[in-house]
């Protein structure tokens, strides 16, 4: 998801007290940042919730890269707006995070570093208008699947940036799936484009879930404390039973030759995506991992005078204003 | 009674290395008159006015608000959750404070 393979394990505090905290979490309980936490909690919490930060913020990039082209000035305003959200979702998290006790500088700086990771579906490129549409219908598509049941998770703050993000969510998929109608139903040449988009997006957004259950490293604690809420392979079976109506609808062919539903389990059959591809592009070696990683480095160093500049004005005023008293 | 600052992390947090940014501030929004400013969330700016401005791109881009307080959230002074017992047991013992401890018969109407 916009946080892939977040490993947990127990933590080696008081029996007691651990015991006392899953009976909080069993009753539904939201746990708030004062609240004594297990410190595997704590650490899983910031490395889910940091990653989930970082991927908002990464997600900006292959948006980005079509502000200036959108097609009319109405889809320009409304791709602005779509970014300029997804900012907003990653400073919420941030701010979920820094409960936890790191700064988001700290975090920022181990994104930066490579000890932190972002989903893997940004290390593709938006070649064609076309992916655009496919990002909202797909990709924030895959995303809403995750994030409706994180607004029940836990971890308060968590679970208050998740009810923020999905209100502003479902508006992100719409005008995805909007482009992706305007296409299909358009020239030749614009359908094409549309199923060409359908076709480079279709496996990578299937890796979002991260690996199937049976390869998936340790999440059982995470089930229990309710930071993860649902396995991978169910969200990712949702997420195809859910999309591929929705791809029949716009007559646009999922490239899945093995695509068949099974009337016995009421879902589809599929296949997946390539997981070692999947552990490549996570690992670095994706088409456009260092073109990203170069542009958040370029933005945090060139934007320190921004920063400094600030904190000098706000210095200055202050001391101005200790001087009238 | 003891108290902690909001967010100042509590004594199980390893404590934080490296350089802090600006400081942070937490934002409360009156979606409309008539209601009470509700915290909605947090950021981090150099002053109260750029927090403001903050604000406004971060929590306001649908017409969630009439009204934005901002306020440091260091000058936040906040309970402890250990204190939960002796600061709220002795009103869940003080039922009569409620008007549903008195019963009283029908036929006094409205009262």
């Amino acid at each position: 998801m916009y946080a892939q393979m977040i490993a947990s394990q127990a933590s080696d505090e008081d029996p007691k007290r651990l015991a006392a905290f899953q009976k909080r979490i069993d009753a539904g309980e939201k746990i708030e940042p004062k609240d004594w936490m297990p410190s595997e909690y704590r650490k899983t919490l910031i490395r889910q919730i940091g990653q989930h930060a970082h991927s908002e913020i990464v997600g900006q990039l292959p948006e980005g890269n079509w502000i200036t082209r959108a097609p009319t000035l109405e889809r320009k305003a409304i791709l602005l707006a779509k970014v300029q959200d997804e900012a907003g979702h990653g400073l919420y998290l941030y701010c979920a995070a820094e409960t936890l006790g790191i700064s988001r500088d700290q975090l920022t700086e181990m994104l930066l570093d490579g000890r932190m990771k972002y989903s893997s579906i940004f290390n593709y490129p938006t070649l064609t208008w076309a992916d655009i549409g496919a990002i909202g219908w797909l990709v924030d598509g895959a995303a809403i699947m995750n994030q409706v049941p994180l607004q029940r998770t836990s971890f308060g703050p968590y679970a208050r940036a998740m009810i923020r993000i999905c209100k502003e969510e479902s508006f992100h998929q719409r005008q995805g799936f909007d482009i992706m109608m305007k296409m299909c139903n358009g020239s030749k040449e614009q359908k094409t484009m549309a199923q060409n988009a359908l076709d480079r997006f279709w496996y990578p957004s299937l890796m979002m879930f991260g690996p199937s259950d049976s390869d998936s490293i340790h999440s059982e604690q995470s089930m229990a404390w309710k930071i993860k809420m649902n396995s991978n392979d169910e969200l990712r079976q949702k997420f195809v039973d859910q999309t591929v109506p929705q791809a029949n609808l716009l007559r646009l062919t999922v490239p899945d030759p093995n695509l068949k539903w099974k009337d016995k389990r009421k879902g589809y059959d599929f296949t997946m995506p390539d997981w070692d591809e999947f552990l490549a592009v996570i690992n670095g070696n994706g088409p456009c991992n260092a073109d990203r990683l170069s542009a958040r480095k370029k933005a945090w160093t060139e934007g320190q005078w921004v920063r400094d500049g600030l904190q000098a004005h706000a210095k200055k005023n202050a001391n101005i204003m200790i001087a009238a008293e | 009674m003891t108290t902690t600052t909001a967010r100042k992390p509590d004594e199980t947090v390893e404590p934080q290395q490296g350089k802090v940014g600006a400081p942070l501030f937490e934002v409360f929004i009156r979606s409309q008159n008539g209601l009470n400013h509700r915290h909605v969330g947090s950021l981090q700016a150099p002053d109260a006015k750029t927090a403001l401005l903050n604000a406004r791109d971060v929590y306001t881009r649908r017409n969630e608000g009439a009204s934005i307080w901002v306020v440091e959230s260091s000058k936040i002074t906040a309970s402890s959750p250990s204190e939960k017992g002796p600061l709220y047991d002795p009103s869940t013992s003080k039922i009569y404070r409620h008007p549903t401890f008195y019963c009283i018969p029908d036929d006094a109407g409205a009262i």
